[in-house]
């Protein structure tokens, strides 16, 4: 574990001043007559995490339609039974995201001065950590298994799209570890923004729907 | 008079090194112009390629100095063989519609403008852009790369239609390492668009500056958010498929190859995959791709128009909703471009509807421009004849689309030049019109000199002839049977046609020449061009209110506060007949927002 931090990061204050952005929410009308309000404008982190997440979804959406496609328009489909191990995986990054929500609830806290520095605030942030690489590994070892059954990417177009799937899902989970080591290195350093954690949780929130919907999609389809 | 600038707080501080200014700067004008550039090589490639094969399709024996140095198999003695036709047509359609009519209207511009207009002092996520940037660049190289393959490029056309993507070399020449590297190239420039995105969209919804509401964003943000929006939608489904192509090519998958193919001589082991897949995922692109390149122009050309008219389109609002209607519509009509795949026909009437309802957002937009011009005593420039150039291709181009929405009509056109003039009159050269009235239009503020106005309307003039010249008779030879895609016309139904290419050709050749002017009035301004004021053109938006050129923070330390509406013409205020949204002169207007 990393060491206490005693001095509390930078505190992410709302825009209360003049000079924030998203201008439609300061209108200035023309006749001078001046009505600055509170600017309430998310920064732009928060609308880029909904940006990469819409992206992202439409990525497994064509992928999703090339799979209903692919089993409708052939005979030669062959299903399987998923690796158990999944199932544990699923646990294990419904924990994370758990731990994940723990540690944002802490750190913001720690960050408004409400909760000093008694405990490690960055505490969760590895449990987070820990767990993810438990999922990526799990899945790894998912794979294993079906290559030990002679279950390839090419030896049928169900395992191509389970490779294809899983894969895809892994490469975006091990970008949301990327995150968290981000905000874990921002937060030793300081330097954290309340927002930066958010859009990080909600990326990784958002792996965890995912993966629940590919589950499903596997289950229902393979 | 309140001082109502606010300090600016960069996030990051200006380079001092060649490097960090120039090559991989954080800077947005920058990378704007780094993708102006890349364009601008791009399109001269594009445009030489054009000239090779329609100096073929004229002179089918003729042989071309040089070209055999490109490829000894391709172009043995300099005679295109019909599969290098085909490979430099794919490697034309492809440089053209991803390398420059997307970058150049939209990842230049909109780079350079977008948050100099919505008064932010960068793009939020600097380090994102640049690599938006620079993972579109190696696109460009790895795609040019494949010229220098053995067996040369890919030819299986823009559309990359599966099973040929798929299969391998045996599918002919290109079709090996060629189409891999044609995959990997539109991966990776989906991956830098969808970077820009990332930036984009959150420049406009949450970097814009003190009173700058949505509506008071100039047409021309709108335009570039809107195909923001739309480019997020429709890379995020390209890449997926070109990963999907790839698979099948060098794992062995079976995703887009049906079994029991046949090819030259062999059975392919493929099983059961879906040929059509492709075209779904392709179109789904595809089409909003059209309105990715057009959008902008729209936005770019409405702005110009405004500006030299000296006054407002009838309606800014309208002219916001028709884009983002195009944009939504433009997913909606896709299965257009497949009405010969063999679709059921209940399925053809479905996309055929949608398809005829787009034009209606585009007509609006069409008729705005054109009625807000009636009785205008508009400024003629190289950048306002353009955008006049843009409306009329535009219009051409499109009146052709009535005919193509309809399956019984499409079924016969499909395969002819009446599709080649189609879309490159609608999209293709105007975009290119589009690009050009920027170009001028912003020249000043991106360049900090102003470009040579007689050069640029010999250029203009030029190249509207010319551009009629050339795609105007395309669709007479579509209406007459002319197939497109064929490299020699040996057809005795043809025959009598050859005189028709051959004008074409020649037509073609001449415009090419002529934006040699443009060439030179672009790189005689950058270096030598006669200095330009900080607003040559009396303009209201926000790029006008900052110095020529701007600097490394937009605004000296001290961001603009925006009192109006983006198009303030025809009022008295102390400056002229315009007051720019930066300032707080009070004057007696119809328009603005209260």
């Amino acid at each position: 574990m990393a060491t206490t931090i005693h001095e509390p990061p930078q505190i992410d204050h709302p825009h209360t001043d003049d000079f924030s952005n998203g201008g439609g929410r300061n209108l200035i009308p023309a006749d001078g007559d001046l009505r600055l309000t509170i600017d309430h404008s998310p920064p732009p982190t928060s609308s880029a995490i909904w940006v990469v997440v819409f992206a992202v979804s439409m990525m497994f959406a064509a992928f999703t339609s090339a799979l209903f496609v692919r089993k409708g328009s052939s005979l030669d489909w062959q299903s399987f039974s998923l690796p158990s191990i999944l199932y544990f995986t699923t646990l294990v990054l419904i924990a994370s995201s758990v731990t994940l929500e723990i540690a944002r609830r802490r750190i913001t806290a720690f960050m408004r001065g409400f909760q000093t520095g008694v405990e490690n605030p960055a505490r969760w942030l590895y449990v987070t950590l820990f767990l993810g690489l438990v999922f990526v590994a799990g899945q790894y070892v998912a794979w294993l298994q079906l290559r030990a059954e002679g279950l390839y990417l090419a030896t049928n177009p169900s395992s191509s799209f389970f490779y294809l799937l899983t894969v895809t899902h892994a490469l975006h989970v091990l970008g949301g570890l990327g995150g968290i080591i981000y905000i874990l290195s921002k937060l030793h350093r300081g330097i954290l923004r309340r927002n930066q954690l958010v859009a990080s949780a909600r990326y990784w929130h958002f792996m965890d729907v995912l993966w629940i919907y590919l589950l499903l999609l596997l289950l229902m389809k393979l | 008079m309140h001082d109502m600038s606010a300090p600016a707080v960069h996030h990051h501080a200006p380079p001092t090194s060649f490097i960090r200014k120039h090559v991989f700067s954080l800077d947005h004008k920058v990378i704007g112009k780094q993708y102006y550039d890349m364009a601008l090589v791009a399109a001269i490639i594009g445009m030489i390629l054009s000239w090779i094969m329609r100096i073929h399709l004229a002179w089918t024996n003729a042989a071309i100095p040089g070209l055999q140095l490109l490829s000894k198999t391709g172009a043995p003695g300099g005679v295109l063989t019909p599969e290098y036709y085909l490979q430099l047509m794919t490697m034309h359609g492809t440089i053209m519609v991803f390398f420059v009519l997307t970058t150049a209207p939209f990842a230049a511009f909109g780079n350079f403008f977008l948050p100099i207009q919505v008064g932010a002092e960068d793009m939020p996520f600097p380090h994102f852009n640049m690599m938006s940037f620079w993972v579109t660049f190696t696109g460009f190289i790895v795609l040019l790369a494949s010229f220098f393959v053995s067996d040369g490029p890919t030819l299986g056309g823009w559309t990359q239609y599966a099973p040929l993507n798929a299969v391998g070399a045996i599918a002919g020449p290109g079709q090996g390492m060629g189409v891999i590297l044609w995959m990997a190239s539109i991966a990776l420039f989906c991956v830098g668009q969808l970077l820009g995105s990332l930036n984009f969209i959150p420049t406009t919804l949450d970097l814009r500056t003190k009173g700058m509401s949505l509506m008071r964003l100039p047409l021309t943000t709108w335009a570039w958010f809107i195909t923001s929006c739309m480019g997020l939608t429709a890379f995020a489904v390209l890449m997926p498929a070109c990963i999907l192509a790839i698979l099948d090519h060098v794992a062995g998958t079976s995703f887009f190859v049906p079994s029991n193919l046949v090819i030259s001589d062999q059975l392919q082991q493929h099983s059961g995959g879906s040929t059509l897949l492709w075209q779904h995922l392709f179109w789904f692109f595809g089409h909003p791709e059209v309105y990715i390149a057009i959008i902008p122009g729209i936005g770019i050309v409405s702005h110009i128009l405004i500006t030299n008219m000296r006054r407002p389109l009838l309606s800014h609002r309208v002219i916001i909703y028709s884009m983002g209607a195009l944009a939504v519509l433009s997913y909606m009509v896709y299965g257009h471009h497949m009405f010969v795949s063999g679709m059921n026909p209940y399925s053809a009437l479905a996309f055929s509807f949608p398809t005829l309802i787009i034009t209606i957002p585009a007509t609006i937009i069409v008729l705005i421009q054109i009625f807000s011009l009636y009785g205008s005593k508009l400024r003629i420039n190289s950048a306002s004849l353009f955008a006049l150039g843009f409306i009329s291709m535009f219009v051409s181009g499109g009146v052709s689309g009535f005919f193509l929405a309809q399956p019984s009509i499409d079924i016969m056109l499909h395969a002819t030049y009446f599709v080649v003039g189609h879309f490159h009159m609608v999209m293709a050269v105007a975009a290119m019109f589009g690009i050009f009235a920027g170009t001028y239009f912003w020249a000043p503020k991106m360049f900090g000199r102003m470009m040579n106005e007689t050069l640029g309307k010999i250029h203009f003039w030029l190249s509207f002839v010319g551009a009629y010249c050339i795609f105007m008779p395309f669709h007479y030879l579509g209406i007459v049977g002319n197939v497109r895609r064929y490299s020699v016309f040996v057809d005795d139904y043809l025959q009598p046609l050859l005189p028709v290419h051959k004008f074409i050709t020649v037509a073609a050749l001449l415009t090419g020449a002529a934006q040699a002017i443009f060439l030179y009035n672009l790189i005689h301004t950058r270096f030598w061009g006669k200095p330009a004021s900080d607003n040559p053109w009396e303009g209201t938006s926000l790029e006008w209110s900052t110095t020529t050129p701007p600097p490394f923070d937009n605004w000296g330390g001290k961001l603009p506060v925006v009192y109006h509406d983006p198009y303030q013409y025809g009022v008295e205020s102390s400056v002229g007949d315009y007051v720019m949204q930066a300032s707080p002169e009070q004057v007696k207007t119809e328009n603005d927002e209260q």
